[in-house]
This record gives C-alpha cells, structure tokens and sequence, in this order.
C-alpha cells in the first residue's frame, strides 16, 4: 500500500472517529456544553477561511465579519418559517422572492451552501476593487467595506429587520451539521493551500513581483483565496445563524473579526491545521474565562461581574503575541500524519525527514 | 523599425521617463535565437531598467517590445512570463519562506490544466499533474545540480545557492529567453567562474537565448558572445568582446566611473 | 431647506469637522513616520475626554488646569503605548505592527469597560460652552462657535512646533527619511516617541471638546469619531498634516449635509464616511495633498 493512500486511509478513519466522538457527546455532555461545542466547530469553519486569505496569501483582510453577515442573513431569510416571517416583518413587509417561500429541514445544508455563496459574492464584489491595493490600505478597505455591509443590515429594514434582527430561526445547526462543515472547510482549504494554487498564493505572500515575474496571476490569485475564505466566512455565518437563533447587525460586528484574528495569529498565520485547532480551543477557553464577567460568591466574598474582562485578557494576548511569539503555536507548519508519526518516533521515510528539515530552522 | 529577421527578441526605440528624467532613451536592441549576450554599463544606465520594460513590469512611453515577431509592448508581466521569458532579480527575490522544490513548482503553476475545484478536492486528475510536475522539478534541480537542497527552505541557503536556486526557479518556466540580473554580484572569484560554466552549461542543455546584466568583466568577457553598452538610457557601443574592450567611448565611460568611484 | 438652517447647519459641520481635524492630525503623523495606522488612536481621544472628566468630577480642579492636566496625562498615555506596544514590533512585518495596533485598541477600550463601566457618564462641560449666540434669526451654542476657534489656537500652537521647533523638524525629516535621519545621529526612538505625545494631545483636547458637545461619555466613543478622522486623513492625504485639516473640515460638512439634506439618510450617516474612505482608497488612495509613492522594482 503507497504512502499516499496509507494516509487516505488514516483520514478517513480520523473523520469516522470525530463523528463517534460527536455521537458519544450528544449523549453524554448537556445541552449547555454542546453548543460551546458547536460554536467551536463554527469558529475553526471561519477562522481557516480566514487563515487562507491573512496567512496563506499574505493578503491582510479585517473583513470577514461582513461576509459572517451576509452569511447568516441569507440563512435566515432562507430557513425562516413563512408565518414567522410576517410576525418579524410586521412594519415593513419583506422583500419578494423572500416572503414567498422557506426552506424546510432538508434543504437546510442548501441553505448554508447558499449563505456561503452570499459570503463569496461580496468577497468578489469587495475583492475586485480592494485587492489592487496592500498591507495597511488593504485592511482599512475590506473593514470599511464590512463596516458598510453592518450598516446596510442596519437600514435595510425590509430584507434585514434593522437593528431589531430577525428571530425565531429554526436550530437546525447540530453537532453533526457543524462538524460536517467543519471537516470539509479545513480539508477543502488545506488541499487547496497545499496544492499549486496554494503555492502560488503563498508565492503572491512572500514576494509580488516575483511571482509576477514566474507567470503568476497575481491579482487572480488573491481572488481566488478572498473569495474562497469569503464563501466559508458566508457558510459559519449562516451556521451561526442558525445555532443562536437570531441574526443582527450587532452578532456580526467587528469583535467577531477580532476574535477570528486572535484565533489565526496565536494559531500561527499560514497554518491551517494550526487556526482549526486553537479555533476550538478559543471557543471553549471563551466559555470558560466568562466566569470572570458574572457574578460569583467564594466564601464570604462576593465579586460581581466585570463586563469586558474576557476581551481585555484577548486583548493584551494579542499584543503579548505580535511582541514575543510572531509565529504562533504552529508557525506555518501543519499537523499532518508525516508531523504525528514524526512526533511518536513512527518515521516513514521521506516524507517525516522533509518535515523534521523544516523544522530544524524554525 | 528594426529588422526582426529569426530574431527572438527586439526592442525596437524603447523609452521610459521617470518622472521627467530618461531613464532609457530610444533603445533598440535585437537578440538572435541561442545567443548569449551581455548588457553592460555604470551603475544607473538603465540596464535593469530594460530587463524591466521587457518582462513588462515597467511600461514604455514610447517604442515596442517584440518577442517571436509578437508584439507584448505593455503585457503584464505574468502574461509575458508565459509566453517565455524568465528572469533573475539583481537583489535576489526567492521565495523565502518557500522550500527550494516550492519556489520551482511556482514557476510550474502556469503550466497546470487542473482547475481550482480539482485541486481543493484533490481529485485524480489534478493528484496526476502534481506528481508530473514534481517528478519534472526534480528533475530539473538534479540538472543543476541542487537535489539534495530540495526540501531545503530557500531564504536559509547561502547567498552563491540562492542564485543558483532563482536561476532554476527561471528555467522551470520552460523559458525560450533568460534574463540574468547581474547573477554574479556578491560572489567571489571562484564562485563566479563556477557560475560561468553553470550559465554555459545551463545554455546548452535547455538550448536557450540568454541576456545578462553584468558588472564582473571577467564573466562577461569570458562567455558573451556579443555585448551592448548604455551609458545615461542611450547605447554607447555594441560589438564582440574583443571589439568592446577596445572601444573608446566605452572606455570612457567606464574610467569616467572609476574615476568616480575612486576619488 | 433655507438660508438660516443651512446656515447652522454649516456651524455644526464646520465645529464637528475641527474635532475631526484634532484627531486626524494623530494618525497622518504617525503614518507619515511609521507607515502604520494607530488603530488605537481613537482610544487616546476616549482616554482625552475622561481624564479630563476625573480631574474636574472627583478632583474637584477648576476647568482649565483640569483639561491642561489631562492633555498632559494622554500625551503620556500616547507615549507608554509607542514605547511598550509599537517600538517592540517596530522591524517587524507591517502587518505585525497593524495587529498590535487594533489590539492594544482593544485593550483600551476593554480596559475603560473595566474600570469605568459600559454606562455612560455625564460630562461637566464649562458655562461658556452651553451659552447660546443669537446671530440674526439663528441661534448658535457656545460649543458650536468655540470649538472651531480653540481647535484653530490649538493647530496653530501645532503647526509652530511642527514647523518652526528642533523636534519638529526632527519630525519632518524622520517622516522623510528615517533611515537617512538615523544616520546623521538624530536618536529617532526619541522622535517617534514626541510625535506619539504630540498626537496623543491634539486627541485629548478633541476629546475634551466632544464630550463639551457630546457630554455623555463612555469607553467606546472615540471608536466613530476615531474612523471619520482616519478618514478625514487619508481624504486630505495621509502623512500630510495640511491634509488632515481639509479632510476633518470636509468629513465634517459631508456628515452634517448628509442629514441635513435627507433626514432618512441618518442611519446612514456612518455609512456615508465608510464609502467616502473606501471610494478614497480606490480611486486616490493618496487623498488630496498625498504624494504618490512609487514601488521599486
């Protein structure tokens, strides 16, 4: 058996045993518990989209919490039941071809596919103009023009509901659904950065002109990665959508941005595998520092809630980060099987040798 | 208009301004098939300058670039890269965070038939061309001499290897035209006559047309078979090595620099 | 809408435009020096305005020496940020230095939710500013008319230290060149560090005057008026300083007439100055004064 298939194989194996894991879970952990889960497999959804575009191509986006929205607000106005739909939009009517039809259960994954290509879309119409330009102007454009898709959610009241959001969206996202999504976004997009195209977006990264020069489309390139990171920005908002219930101009605002960079920096910028896994592990480190914002009683002493400590711990990490860990817990190295059988002493020639040169530098 | 008889290349009263100055002023320059030729001059003639206008990172005000009879005047510069002209920077532009085999395939990506959805997917077709084209950088850095360096990340090579690494990364675009940007700057004595035979033998084996910048008199010298000079964006002289070395505008020129340098 | 109305409406824009200008000011000399946006400048200005509010509310100090010692005290703040958070990652990647801006941005912000609570406070604004001026049919408000004048005193006093002082030329030069400027042995660190102070205090007093005009004032409220002087900077091009009036002035008309024309625009106003950025960037990313930067091959 090749090497190549041996690691199918293993793959394979590895998925099955992900969906043992949600099963298992479902049936052991409480409700409270699960949906930390899911919102984890959310954030890895969002977060390696958006390592493609900051990390793998180089090209620095604060825009993804526009394409989240566009998402979840395409989900919404898809999954919404018809009668509900006349109760949110009692002021103003919705919007034909909306207020015709719903979507029933079936057509859910449909309908995140859709909110993914909602998320695609804007990425294609924001990308066109803004990838002309770099670096810091770069980053200002894609966050003004996010900014603009929340005010549009904001105004727009017969698609979107203003301010007041739309509620009542059927939970269809369970462990299942979110682990499915999860498991082709990261293999989805590690294939693609490991592929040709990757290499030539990471080529696009390290120096323009010359991938310029060795016949690299380079404007194309970074299209390419904006609008594939756009799409799974689209898909973990209409996921998102779907998990809380309610979507509203303020669950997309920039924090989320803000979370899903924390999430690629401290992951490692570049890698993929490395954003998966600290994109659950934020989730669940979240949920577990939100004790420090609620009341609690120890003893005798009561201490109240502190509003806004969790994003001051994220916050100074972030700084603490970019000060003495650039690279991040994985650099732009990825857990593949080479790593995990060069890390348990399993070496299987060529390709674990290749990994352990690399990282003799780094 | 310049004669374009069997010419590969020919630039044909090429101008280019940088605000208000000339940078390269009415050059007209015709390069046979399998010549190898030096472009030489001081420092600030504009040499790199017309690499630039022909790779089509800078276009020109006024004039035409040819390459196979075609006019690619104003092409961007990946377009002019596919149809056959590949280069070197004079400041080394690897891809450094890339593996040495990496910054080859990157010059391969062109040349792939699979679509963005076969590669995201993985699929047969696209699994095919990846390992052909992997099969054909290997190949190729075993012809020049790095396939131990393969697997090597670029930006931690010494300086001689880089070269020799962008070089390769040039020749993995199946060039007809290479563009060598002064490749033996920060080299040493022996490095550079081992570079020499490299260039040579490089030639040779992939049958290529070469212009090369150069400031090393003894590479140029020792292995162009004919030489142009530019002085401030204008031709000053062109000839065999042996016509240039007695030329005395070029002389001037260059003791005019020295002279500089030196006081 | 008639000639009285527009007219005040002219005074609003043109008194909300100088706060602009005050804060823009901050982020065209840092980028001018550094080639980095301070994510956290809008921060600064939130920082500004409640200084000054706890040296008049819990000190007890009479109103100018509380705004002198608040400006003071944010000059300082702007200074600790450069020094601890930017001068680290200063040869690092730029992208290094935009990620520490927006998250010591984030710091300050959460830091002032921490410490002073999401609920905003009432701000004390001096009588002066709350006097109302008749002028023909149209009555004017103190804060109106005084904010333009102290913000005009204020960029004078800055344009003289700029222009016409030592550091201020070290400033010039060091935005010129700083590696040349390195060389002739002037100590950049120090320089950099003056225009951080420098900006920082132009910004207190844009957030002093705000919370005159605004007197509610809470941990995030520099984040809009923050984006609309950025965008003011790079309208009039950033790294010129010029640039940085004109654009605050023209941001600040441009918001105002925005409502004024069409009052079912107001949910629309911060949108308007996000497509004015975004149009800039694409269309002139070098703004009006900017100079054009050429890459080199």
């Amino acid at each position: 058996m090749s090497d190549k298939s041996r690691k199918t194989i293993l793959t394979i194996i590895l998925i099955g045993f992900l969906f043992v894991l949600a099963w298992l879970a479902e049936r052991c952990l409480d409700e409270y518990v699960m949906r930390v889960v899911r919102t984890g497999l959310i954030y890895v959804i969002a977060a390696v989209g958006y390592n493609l575009i900051n990390g793998i191509a180089g090209q620095f986006s604060l825009g993804p919490n526009g394409f989240m929205a566009l998402g979840g607000y395409m989900v919404a106005l898809l999954m919404l039941p018809l009668d509900q739909k006349k109760f949110v939009w009692f002021l103003q009517p919705l919007i034909w071809p909306f207020n015709a039809f719903s979507f029933s259960k079936p057509f859910f994954p449909l309908a995140v596919a859709l909110g993914g290509v909602a998320g695609a879309l804007g990425a294609l119409i924001v990308g066109i103009p803004s990838l002309r330009l770099r670096g810091d102007y770069l980053a200002i454009a894609t966050f003004g023009f996010s900014q603009i898709i929340i005010v549009l959610a904001n105004n727009l009241i017969p698609i979107t509901n203003g301010a007041l959001g739309i509620k009542g969206i059927p939970e269809y996202a369970d462990i299942y659904r979110c682990l499915g999504w999860a498991i082709v976004a990261v293999l989805i997009i590690s294939n693609l950065a490991n592929s040709s195209y990757g290499r030539a977006m990471k080529s696009v990264r390290d120096d323009e002109v010359a991938a310029e020069a060795m016949g690299i489309p380079v404007f194309r390139i970074k299209l390419l990665a904006f609008v594939v990171s756009g799409f799974f920005a689209g898909v973990a908002g209409g996921l998102m959508a779907s998990l809380i219930t309610t979507v509203s101009p303020n669950l997309f605002s920039f924090s989320m941005t803000f979370n899903l960079l924390i999430i690629i920096v401290l992951g490692g910028l570049g890698s993929i595998t490395g954003s998966a896994v600290t994109a659950f592990a934020f989730a669940l480190i979240s949920e577990v520092l939100r004790f420090v914002e609620s009341p609690m009683t120890i003893g005798p002493i009561h201490i109240p809630g502190i509003a806004g400590m969790r994003m001051l711990v994220f916050s100074l990490l972030l700084v603490l980060l970019m000060i003495f860990y650039r690279r991040g817990l994985f650099g732009k190295r990825e857990i593949s099987w080479d790593w995990v059988f060069a890390r348990f002493g399993k070496i299987t020639g060529k390709g674990a040798e290749a990994w352990s040169h690399k990282t003799e530098r780094s | 208009m310049v004669s374009q008889n069997g010419a590969i290349l020919a630039l044909d009263n090429v101008s280019v301004n940088f605000g208000g100055l000339m940078a390269v002023n009415e050059f007209t320059f015709t390069l046979q098939k399998g010549e190898l030729a030096g472009l030489i001059g001081p420092n600030g003639a504009g040499k790199t300058t017309i690499f630039n206008i022909i790779t089509g990172q800078y276009e020109p005000v006024r004039g035409k670039v040819f390459f196979k009879g075609q006019d690619i005047t104003g092409w961007r510069p990946d377009r002019v890269a596919c149809a056959g002209i590949a280069r070197t920077f004079q400041n080394i532009r690897l891809f450094e965070d890339l593996t040495v085999l990496d910054n080859v395939l990157v010059s391969r990506h062109s040349k792939l038939k699979a679509s963005v959805l076969a590669a995201a997917l993985n699929l047969p077709g696209y699994i095919n061309e990846e390992r052909v084209a992997r099969e054909k950088a290997m190949e190729l850095l075993d012809r020049v001499g790095l396939a131990d360096l393969a697997n090597a990340e670029a930006g931690s090579l010494p300086y001689g290897q880089q070269r020799r690494v962008e070089i390769a990364r040039a020749l993995a675009a199946d060039p007809e035209l290479l563009l060598l940007d002064e490749p033996a700057a920060g080299m040493n004595p022996e490095e550079t006559s081992r570079l020499m035979e490299f260039i040579c033998d490089v030639r040779d084996k992939f049958g290529l047309t070469i212009l090369l910048i150069e400031h090393d008199m003894k590479l140029v010298m020792g292995i162009c078979e004919r030489i142009r000079v530019i002085d401030y964006g204008v031709s000053i002289a062109e000839g065999t090595p042996q016509e240039i070395q007695s030329d005395s505008r070029v002389i001037t020129a260059y003791l005019g620099e020295e002279a500089c340098e030196y006081s | 809408m008639n000639a009285s109305v527009l007219f005040q409406q002219l005074i609003n824009g043109m008194s909300l435009g100088s706060l602009y200008a005050l804060l823009a000011i901050g982020y065209t000399m840092v980028y001018g020096i550094l080639r980095f946006i301070n994510f956290a400048h809008s921060d600064i200005f939130m920082v500004g305005a409640y200084s000054a509010f706890f040296f008049i509310a819990v000190f007890r100090l009479p109103w100018p020496l509380a705004a002198a010692f608040a400006v003071a005290l944010t000059a300082l703040v702007g200074m600790t940020i450069d020094r601890a958070a930017y001068r680290p990652v200063r040869d690092a990647p730029r992208i290094s230095a935009l990620i520490t801006a927006v998250g010591v941005s984030s710091f300050i912000e959460n830091l002032g939710l921490v410490t002073v609570g999401a609920r905003p406070k009432a701000f004390e604004s001096p009588g002066f500013m709350s006097q109302v001026f008749h002028i023909g049919s149209v009555a004017v408000t103190g804060v109106a008319v005084w904010v333009p004048i102290i913000t005009v005193l204020l960029l004078a006093i800055m344009m003289y230290i700029v222009y016409r002082t030592k550091i201020g030329m070290a400033m010039r030069a060091v935005s010129t060149d700083i590696e040349a400027t390195r060389l002739m042995g002037v100590d950049v660190d120090r320089v950099i560090s003056y225009t951080f102070a420098l900006g920082s205090a132009l910004a207190a007093a844009g957030g002093i005057l705000w919370a005159c005009k605004y007197p509610k004032i809470t941990p995030l409220m520099g984040v809009y008026p923050g984006w609309k002087a950025f965008t003011a900077a790079v309208v009039g091009g950033i790294g010129s300083i010029p640039g940085a009036m004109i654009g605050g002035f023209i941001i600040g008309l441009v918001e105002v007439l925005t409502v004024a024309i069409s009052p079912n625009l107001s949910g629309y106003r911060d949108g308007v100055i996000f497509l004015v950025l975004v149009v800039f960037l694409l269309v002139r990313p070098t703004g009006i004064l900017g100079e054009t930067l050429k890459e080199k091959v």
